[in-house]
């Protein structure tokens, strides 16, 4: 193994940060430099014993000298964050068609679903220059996908989403591990982020074993868990009708409005008494014991899927069209 | 008795001191004299120090190789959980505060005890039976959460002790808040006429804004950890998401501790070094007025950076905004501290004894522990560097490098009063020197590997790291040596050292006019104070062909009876 694998910058945010780690360091050694040579300038001239002029300072020049440090040591610690925070916020702005990849993390392992459907331990293939979103959830303790190269990381929590946004520009093999302590076998929970070109990208989506895309999955489950029953436009059950929700504002019975994303989908499945939409009954029960998060992603992504594209029910487009010749990009019309 | 006189009697005869005031086991366990219990803890802190160092020298011996070399994971986790648990919270928090501050502090202010001398004596029971404790859990079952005790992990998923060694650490908080309480009721009450608040020493400064610190930030530790132990032992679900929980709750709980303990940790090292710097340097602390508001508002904003230890735990993008422009804020305070140390040393006298070495070496290393705290303060930075060896490094700088730095130059500077001897200056200085090489050979590679992409906790590693590993275990070794030569010589001295002096550096501050080792009662007559404090000018001219002549102070000269 080389240090590429973890050193390379493999997006432009990744070099960014270099710059700014490379400005930094330079300043510090600046400032230590500054310090120590002080410190060893002091010690020689003003050692016991040597000839340099001593005596009080004026009482004015002490009370300047604090003043004037104090004031440029804040300038330059104020100039250093605005400069890290401009970084930090352009970095925010995370284009909105980016392709979705499921990553669920367990003791000690990384389960991966590719948007096409295809199943993943311990890798994600990702296209190159395509932007990637992670939707991350875990199913014990709070572990950390670290992707050194994009110099990108983000905690893993339980009953939760969190998100990890890059879009590579480099191809290669490179390293992905955990960085939060998660319990004995917490060092091996490693494995490799593969950045192809978008053809190899689409060939190797191909190859995968045959598997419906992840809103089709999804569909399945919904049938399988009985949600129809209720939500189904023909039920005679008062339920909220889920086509084009995704990404809407919904108005609460408690009179808040929330947006429908994913977090709200999760919890109105797990923890259904949460968040009443305003006109319904809180009738429905909670699934947190009938279905795991493998399935929740699924079917998560089903609903958005319903609103996605037009004719309502059926999803954009199945895995084996997308897989022909143009990077993947479901998630988004 | 004039000082001069004292100054004989310490030579010619064993004067009797708080050492001479009962030999015996029972007259140690049950004394309420501040300079003993300081002496208790000073043991027994160690002790502690010892273990958590053997720990964590298997655990640089077990990285040596990418693979492992004797442990298995299980063990390997125990081990740097074990160290961090007890550097923690049994050296490095009580470290300063509990053995100088307690024998310092009414010294200096010219009193004869703590405002509390029995609670004094309580919460070191309270140190000592929740510490050893939490040990014993540590090494008969073990605990494998780290010193963090993260949830869920430690309370639905790891296995071990946790509950036990949870318990211990929450009984040696109350020991820190009853120090505090002690030390703040004695800064209020109990200083000698004249030593107004701006006659302080700098030492006391620190004790006095360390212990509001300690007073106002440990209760939150003991929720979080009650909370833990709620969870474990008796299902509450406070943090497990599955049942409506929260786990990064405790994150936010355990950091609005831990945050303001990094403070606790190195407060007191910044009123060492505020005492050695100008007594070697000859000079004035420089900025003296300016150093008690570092230090008053490094107290105040530590409170408010809890947050940048959470970048990546999904803490919103505007909050993490928020810690990081405070936690940019709160590194000025410590670099105008810097700044004025290093400005004592202009135009002073300096001589380089053992305690301005290790005084000098804290300079340096704080400094760039401080810069580094920069980088992890940028959120950027942060999102790579956060969990990785650079976080380790960095915070050994401060707390290594400089709290136990500072805590070696004050054991120096201060072991004379405190037992009555002097030690082989050689060998002092050439262990300061052998801590500093060693210090950097240690975590100088750790900073590399850290920005490399080394996840920190990690038993097996990628074999690209071997070198940088391999280069901190053997600065490792160099470091045991540099901590284990002060123990020879220190007890070396205990025995054969030369009588000291009431005063042997020429000091100021008012315990230096005392005999070494003090009276029981610290002061015959409780001393008057007109002088300002660090009054070094008035030393220079002073002949100094004898260094056992007693100090002749312009003024405050009443210290004895």
């Amino acid at each position: 193994m080389t240090i590429d694998r973890f050193m390379t910058a493999a997006s432009d945010y990744a070099t960014q940060v270099d710059g700014t780690f490379w400005v930094l360091v330079t300043i510090s050694s600046l400032i230590t430099l500054l310090v120590a040579a002080l410190i060893a300038g002091f010690s020689l001239r003003y050692r016991r014993g040597s000839t340099a002029r001593r005596g009080p300072l004026p009482e004015r020049f002490g009370r300047d000298v604090e003043i004037g440090w104090t004031v440029a040591t804040l300038f330059l610690f104020l100039f250093i964050f605005w400069w890290a925070a401009s970084n930090q916020l352009s970095a925010l702005d995370v284009p909105g068609h980016a392709m979705e990849i499921h990553v669920v993390a367990k003791q000690w392992m990384w389960r991966v679903q590719q948007p096409g459907g295809a199943r993943e331990i311990n890798e994600i293939h990702v296209p190159e220059n395509v932007p990637i979103r992670l939707v991350m959830t875990s199913e014990d303790v709070i572990h950390d996908l670290f992707l050194p190269t994009m110099r990108l990381k983000q905690d893993v929590l339980p009953g939760r989403y969190t998100y990890l946004s890059f879009t590579p520009t480099k191809t290669g093999v490179f390293h992905l591990t955990c960085a939060e302590y998660c319990g004995t076998d917490h060092s091996v929970m490693a494995g490799r982020l593969v950045v192809m070109t978008a053809p190899d990208y689409a060939r190797w989506t191909n190859a995968q074993p045959e598997a419906d895309d992840l809103a089709h999955q999804g569909e399945a489950v919904f049938s399988a868990l009985g949600c129809s029953g209720c939500h189904a436009p023909t039920s005679s059950i008062h339920a909220p009708d889920l086509h084009g929700l995704y990404g809407r504002a919904v108005p609460l019975a408690d009179g808040r409005m929330v947006t429908a994303d994913e977090a709200y989908l999760r919890d109105s499945i797990l923890l259904p008494a949460k968040d009443i939409v305003a006109g319904y009954a809180p009738i429905m029960p909670s699934f947190r014991s009938a279905i795991t998060e493998d399935d929740l992603v699924k079917l998560i992504a089903y609903l958005k899927s319903l609103s996605s594209s037009p004719d309502a029910g059926v999803s954009p487009a199945s895995g084996k069209e997308r897989a022909g010749g143009t990077p993947a990009l479901p998630g988004g019309p | 008795m004039t000082d001069a006189a004292i100054a004989d009697a310490a030579v010619d005869t064993q004067p009797a001191s708080y050492l001479t005031a009962g030999h015996t086991l029972l007259s140690w366990l049950t004394t309420t004299d501040h300079k003993r219990i300081a002496i208790l803890y000073a043991v027994s802190i160690t002790l502690f120090f010892f273990i958590g160092g053997i720990a964590i020298g298997l655990v640089r011996l077990e990285l040596m190789t990418p693979h492992g070399l004797f442990l298995t994971s299980d063990a390997y986790n125990r081990l740097f959980s074990l160290h961090g648990i007890i550097m923690v919270w049994f050296f490095l928090v009580p470290s300063i505060p509990a053995t100088m501050g307690n024998f310092l502090l009414p010294l200096m202010i010219g009193t004869h005890d703590v405002a509390f001398p029995r609670l004094n004596l309580f919460s070191w029971y309270l140190y000592v039976f929740g510490a050893a404790f939490t040990v014993y859990a540590l090494i008969s079952g073990g605990v494998d959460t780290g010193w963090t005790f993260y949830t869920p992990l430690s309370t639905s998923y790891a296995t071990g002790y946790v509950v036990a060694a949870a318990t211990g650490v929450f009984v040696v908080g109350f020991s820190s808040i009853a120090t505090g309480v002690n030390f703040i009721a004695t800064a209020h009450m109990l200083r000698a006429p004249g030593m107004t608040w701006f006659r302080l020493p700098l030492f006391v400064w620190a004790m006095y804004t360390v212990s509001m610190v300690m007073v106002l930030a440990t209760p939150v530790l003991a929720m979080s950890l009650l909370l833990v132990i709620a969870e474990r032992a008796f299902g509450l679900p406070i943090f497990d998401a599955a049942r409506g929980g929260d786990p990064v709750l405790f994150q936010h709980l355990f950091w609005f501790y831990s945050h303001p303990a990094v403070y606790i940790m190195i407060l007191p090292a910044m009123g060492v070094v505020s005492e050695v710097i100008p007594c070697f340097a000859r000079r004035t602390i420089f900025g003296y007025a300016f150093m008690v508001y570092a230090l008053i508002t490094i107290a105040v904003v530590g409170f408010m950076v809890w947050g940048h230890h959470m970048f990546v735990a999904g803490q919103s993008p505007l909050a993490n905004l928020v810690f990081s422009f405070l936690s940019f804020i709160v590194a000025v305070p410590s670099a105008i501290k810097v700044f004025n140390w290093t400005a004592t040393l202009h135009r002073g006298e300096i001589t380089f004894e053992a305690p301005m070495l290790y005084a000098l070496g804290f300079v340096g290393l704080f400094t760039i522990g401080g810069l580094t705290g920069l980088f992890l303060a940028s959120v950027p930075i942060d999102i790579h560097a956060t969990d990785t060896y650079f976080v380790i490094a960095h915070f050994h700088f401060v707390m290594v490098g400089g709290t136990v730095s500072a805590y070696m130059a004050g054991l120096h500077f201060w072991w004379p009063k405190v037992t009555g001897r002097m030690y082989s200056e050689a060998w002092a200085r050439f262990a300061a020197i052998t801590t500093f090489l060693g210090f950097n050979a240690t975590f100088l590679p750790q900073f590399v590997m850290g920005w490399n992409g080394m996840p920190r906790r990690y038993h097996y590693y990628p074999d690209v790291f071997q070198a940088w590993h391999v280069m901190s275990s053997v600065g490792a070794l160099i470091l045991a040596v540099a901590y284990v030569l002060p123990l020879i010589y220190f007890g070396w001295s205990l025995i054969y050292g030369r009588r000291a002096p009431a005063n042997p550096w020429n000091a100021t501050g008012l315990e230096w006019q005392t005999s070494s080792p003090p009276p029981k009662e610290n002061f015959h007559r409780i001393p008057r104070v007109d002088v300002e404090p660090y009054a070094y000018d008035a030393f220079v001219h002073l002949p100094t062909t004898d260094d056992r002549a007693p100090p002749s102070l312009p003024s405050p000269a009443s210290g004895g009876g």
